[in-house]
């Protein structure tokens, strides 16, 4: 065993000299390697000194870097080998600071071919970290001959190099693809690890050769468990991409299979990890991986059973009933002593307990609970969410958990889960809408967060008026205004009018109470108060709607922005406020990914996100650079994502329209995928359907490989002639094709010829021109319709393709654009009849609000009604329908 | 947690740290580049890291999208960190390899003093294990053997009565202490 020991003195003051270390100090040290006779002693702390403080995070300029680095390359005349290999460690320190790097390009070449040993596989390492493509040729000789060498450091150190320095000259390490294979055949573990990892990163655009390396590896065992790890994820890539290849008896799958049986600890994870996360896995197949895993949750190595607990977890999602098998295990896990491990497991356990055991897994976590940090708690309570939403029968039980929690000491963070959690059982379980409100109100009698009261009250206004006794609910509103600040207090009013608009029986006593809070210390109390006692005074229903009842609909930002531009630019006009584009509403996909986002440990500390922005008001930023998009009015609506060619064709093309009041803008986004084409003037012929008119073209100059571009086409909608607007237009993509290099991405020559491509057609429906608005009361809104002189349209279909009530439920509010109001795109299991309530507005800004009652029979039958103020739009969508 | 299949590459590892135990920086390397460019967010996260592990002694533990496994000793900790997905076991194989490397280098006396004498060795040490993300060698034996540079050990019957005294002392300090 050597030594590292220094002299005694030098003990002493050891550690002491790299206190308050200053880069100039440090600068003006590093000039005795200048000296004529280099003294390692000497040097070689200065060095270290010099390479410390680099690591510290101080900053070299280029020009004392490359001052350092030149005074550095003296010291290759020592022949200390410590000092030797900081010179090593401080060219590739400092390659990418300073200036002229490669003079030291031969020194290294030298050291790399020497007899020493000791030097060779790091000069290696430190000659490609200074090398560039074109100095790559002249050691390429070199470097296949360190590839194949017998020591097997240096042979690691030139296979490693090869694959840092096939980023920037892939074509020569291509070359080197036999010495590689040579070497994966080697004695040596690291070698025979890295020489594969080279040789798939050469070959892995090629399937054949991947396919034939993977063939080869899997018969002859490798000894690295690096290797075989590396060599599992290439096979799993294999199965994933390739579908036929499937089959329970796949040579490939028995191979990850056989690695469960490995020696090493790390393959078999790796092979449990590949098999649970391939799609293709059925959950037979799952389970030899499944025990490997359950094994390591009894492991003495937290390690170990993180990785099972966090795997398992991760099955939990696609394969919950496999994961039962585990469930006793992941019991003993809650109590461990790594919070990490315990909270995966709860949540785990969470996922995949069968309702009969939700009451004893809540008992369990009841007694631990008070223990673990508030970040925790906020996943368990998300696990509970979720579980709500799973077994909604057993909303007592998690009900009275999450009100238990709810009393307990927490940070705010914590607290506005619970509430969120409550809320949202609230929303999705009618039956325990009572008692949710009930905890609620006792929690906010004692509530220290005005954000959280507030959003509290504004809910309580919401749905306590459609409960069976919405006046034991005024108590505790009105208890609000008499103790809390001002802000909770202008809740509570708004809270309180909501109840006198809905109930016509409590009116009188909310009057009185509003009268009260007239007499506020607040201005915004005392105005609000005013404001609603007023609208209530006229006992209007239409105003009641559109006052108290329905929230604004339009976007806030949107509405600040345009206030903004308003006070610059003053017009005459009077500000519209339905100018202002209307707030998106969150499609149940968003919903649902926000949900899923949650609870997961990796997002924990992340990036915090921007505030959502309306999909249009990107768009609508994106298409400015349209000439005269600005007289088109503001942006009514974009669709989703339409592809015009399969996602494999040489050009991929995909459609988004975008709806403005009389206009349609047209965006193409293309993507040239031949790497030895250019394209220019890119453009997309339409044939559109009669009645549209053609008003502006908007080209992609150029789209180079691999890159996309957007080219537009702007029509104006038929005038006067609103079943004509929903068509199907042709499209052809033209373009001037100019051969060019692949490599290069440059053009041969400066001729281009033209082309075409033909794309599938492109559909204008109804549901382009409708934007989903939410109404929250939308009987009163239906009720308004009738007398404020509506069109009323009513016809009956027979959906014969639909087999059931959610498929019919769905297919309409996604054909006709609409938004369902009360939850009624819900079908309550077991139920024959249903009916759906949809609203949204047409381009133009015409309210469409649609009833649609269904029936299961043998298909489905619908009577559908459609109330509009403009008779032709009621018309077209009765037509649309059938 | 979206089920994810692991790139194959050999790109493994997106970091390495030595602390002190008061969470500054005695060594630390990042080998990606899209992970904390700056010194300023390399700083910040392993503050945000000590902060999380320094107490609790559990070996592994999962922050801002990394997956970070740690050991301490005395008044030094020591992180190796890979993405959220990798497999944590080879994580864990170069930090034992690390460790083992730094206390053989140290002969057991694993501290801060000590690592600050035998910096550029330790540095050294690093720089075998792994170069820009990939796992060079895992095995602390011969990553010793490569960083053992210096020839001035005496052999054991050649020193001084003081110096045997001394390291016996020191070994059976640290294993009382272990």
């Amino acid at each position: 065993m050597n030594s590292f020991k220094r002299d005694k003195k030098e003990e002493e003051d050891g550690g002491s000299q790299f206190l308050n270390l200053e880069k100039t100090t440090v600068l003006q040290e590093a000039r005795i390697f200048n000296e004529t006779s280099v003294n390692p002693r000497k040097c070689t702390p200065v060095l270290t000194k010099l390479l410390y403080a680099i690591n510290q995070g101080e900053t070299l300029s280029a020009k004392e870097a490359t001052d350092v680095f030149f005074a550095m390359t003296k010291l290759f005349q020592s022949k200390d080998a410590v000092l030797r290999r900081m010179v090593y460690l401080g060219i590739k320190e400092l390659s990418s600071l300073a200036d002229d790097v490669i003079i030291v390009t031969s020194s290294l070449t030298k050291d790399m071919t020497g007899k020493e040993d000791t030097y060779r596989a790091a000069a290696i390492r430190a000659l490609c970290s200074i090398t560039d493509a074109t100095m790559l040729q002249a050691i390429e000789r070199y470097m296949k001959q360190a590839i194949v060498d017998r020591n097997s450091a240096v042979s690691s150190a030139a296979l490693v190099s090869s694959l840092h320095m096939s980023k920037l000259a892939p074509d020569v390490v291509k070359r080197w693809v036999n010495e590689a294979q040579e070497a994966v055949n080697s004695d040596n573990v690291m070698v025979q690890y890295h020489a594969l990892g080279l040789l798939y990163h050469i070959r892995k655009s090629d399937r054949l050769a991947v396919t034939k390396l993977v063939a080869r590896l899997t018969r002859m065992s490798l000894k690295s468990p690096y290797a075989v790890c590396m060599l599992i994820r290439i096979t799993a890539k294999l199965l994933e991409e390739d579908d036929e290849a499937g089959g329970n008896d796949s040579p490939y799958f028995n191979f990850i299979e056989a690695c469960l049986r490995h020696k090493s600890e790390m393959v078999v994870y790796e092979a449990a990890h590949a098999i649970v996360n391939l799609k293709r896995t059925t959950s037979r197949e799952l389970v030899p991986a499944l025990s490997v895993l359950q094994l390591f949750c009894g492991s003495a190595k937290a390690t170990l059973r993180f990785a099972a607990v966090r795997t398992l977890n991760q099955v939990a999602i696609s394969h919950p009933a496999a994961v039962t098998a585990c469930n006793l295990d992941l019991e003993n896990l809650i109590t461990d002593s790594n919070r990490s491990i315990a909270t995966l497991a709860i949540t785990t356990l969470l996922k995949t307990g069968a309702e009969s055991s939700v009451d004893r897994l809540m008992k369990q976590i009841a007694t631990f609970v008070s223990e673990i940090s508030d970040e925790f708690k906020v996943i368990v309570v998300q696990a509970i969410r979720a579980l709500a939403l799973k077994f909604p029968r057993k909303h007592g039980v998690l009900m009275n958990f999450l009100s238990a929690m709810l009393r307990d000491e927490g940070g705010l963070e914590y607290k506005a889960s619970i509430a969120d959690t409550i809320i949202t059982i609230i929303e999705d379980n009618p039956e325990a809408k009572e008692s949710g409100l009930a905890h609620l109100c006792e929690f906010i009698e004692d509530c220290e967060h005005v954000s959280l009261a507030v959003r509290i009250l504004h809910l309580l206004g919401k749905e306590g008026p459609k409960t069976k006794q919405p006046s034991r609910y005024i108590r505790f509103i009105y208890n609000r205004v008499i103790l809390e600040c001002p802000s909770i207090r202008a809740a509570a009013v708004s809270a309180m009018a909501q109840f006198g608009a809905s109930c016509p029986d409590l009116l009188e006593n909310i009057q009185v109470l509003l009268a009260r809070c007239q007499m506020d210390s607040d201005d915004e109390v005392r105005d609000r108060a005013t404001y609603y006692s007023n609208i209530l005074a006229l006992q209007d229903k239409s105003l009641y709607n559109n006052y108290i009842l329905d929230p604004l609909q339009i976007s806030i930002t949107a509405l600040e922005r345009s206030l903004k531009e308003y006070i610059q630019n003053p017009e005459e006009q009077p500000f519209d406020i339905k100018s202002v584009p209307l707030a998106a509403v969150p499609t149940p996909e968003e919903k649902e990914m926000k949900h899923k986002a949650e609870g997961m440990l990796v997002t924990q500390g992340g990036p915090v996100k921007p505030p959502p922005v309306s999909r249009e008001e990107n768009f609508a930023e994106k298409l400015s650079i349209i000439p005269g998009i600005q007289q088109l009015g503001p942006l009514f609506k974009s669709s989703d994502v339409v592809e015009l060619t399969e996602s494999e064709t040489e050009y991929f093309v995909r459609c988004i329209k975008h709806c403005f009041n009389n206009h349609l803008v047209l965006q193409f986004d293309c993507l040239n995928t031949l790497s030895d084409q250019l394209l220019e003037q890119v453009r997309v012929q339409l044939e559109p359907s009669e009645g549209y008119r053609l008003l502006l073209d908007v080209p992609c100059p150029r789209l180079p490989y691999n890159e996309s571009g957007s080219c537009y086409v702007v029509l104006q909608f038929p005038e006067d002639d609103l079943p004509n607007t929903v068509g199907t237009f042709g499209a052809v993509l033209k373009f001037v094709v100019k051969d060019c290099d692949p490599a290069t991405g440059l053009p041969d020559t400066d001729e281009g010829y033209d082309d075409e491509y033909m794309l599938e057609d492109l559909e204008i429906t109804l549901g382009d021109q409708i934007r989903r608005v939410t109404r929250a009361n939308w009987a009163a809104a239906w009720e308004e319709a009738a007398t404020e002189g509506y069109t009323e349209m009513e016809d009956t279909y027979s959906l014969s393709s639909m087999h059931t009530l959610e498929e019919a439920v769905q297919s309409i509010a996604s054909f006709l654009g609409l938004q369902p109001a009360e939850r009624t795109d819900r079908v309550p299991e077991g139920k024959t009849v249903h009916t759906l309530l949809l609203s949204g507005m047409f381009r133009g800004g015409a309210d469409i609000l649609v009833r649609a009652k269904l029936a299961l029979t043998d298909g489905v039958t619908m009577q559908l009604t459609v109330r509009s103020p403009d008779p032709a739009i009621a018309e077209l969508i009765t037509s649309a329908v059938g | 947690m979206e089920g994810y299949l692991l790139e194959p590459t050999l790109y493994t590892i997106k970091g390495i740290a030595i602390l002190d135990n008061d969470g500054n920086r005695i060594l630390a390397k990042y080998y990606d580049k899209n992970i904390f460019p700056t010194a300023k967010e390399q700083k910040a996260f392993e503050k945000n890291l000590f902060n999380k592990t320094h107490r609790a002694n559990a070996e592994i533990i999962m922050l801002d999208g990394l997956t970070c496994v740690y050991r301490s000793n005395v008044d030094l900790f020591f992180y190796v960190m890979g993405s959220s997905h990798e497999n944590e076991l080879i994580l864990m194989s170069v930090l034992n390899c690390l460790y083992d490397s730094v206390s053989q280098i140290l002969r057991k006396n694993v501290e801060k003093r000590a690592v600050l004498e035998s910096l550029d060795i330790v540095m050294l040490a690093m720089d075998e294990i792994v170069d820009g993300g990939i796992i060079i060698d895992a095995d602390s034996g011969s990553v010793v053997s490569r960083v053992a540079l210096r020839n001035d050990d005496i052999p054991i019957g050649e020193q001084t009565v003081a110096q045997v005294f001394q390291s016996a002392k020191e070994q059976l300090k640290w294993s009382l202490l272990k």
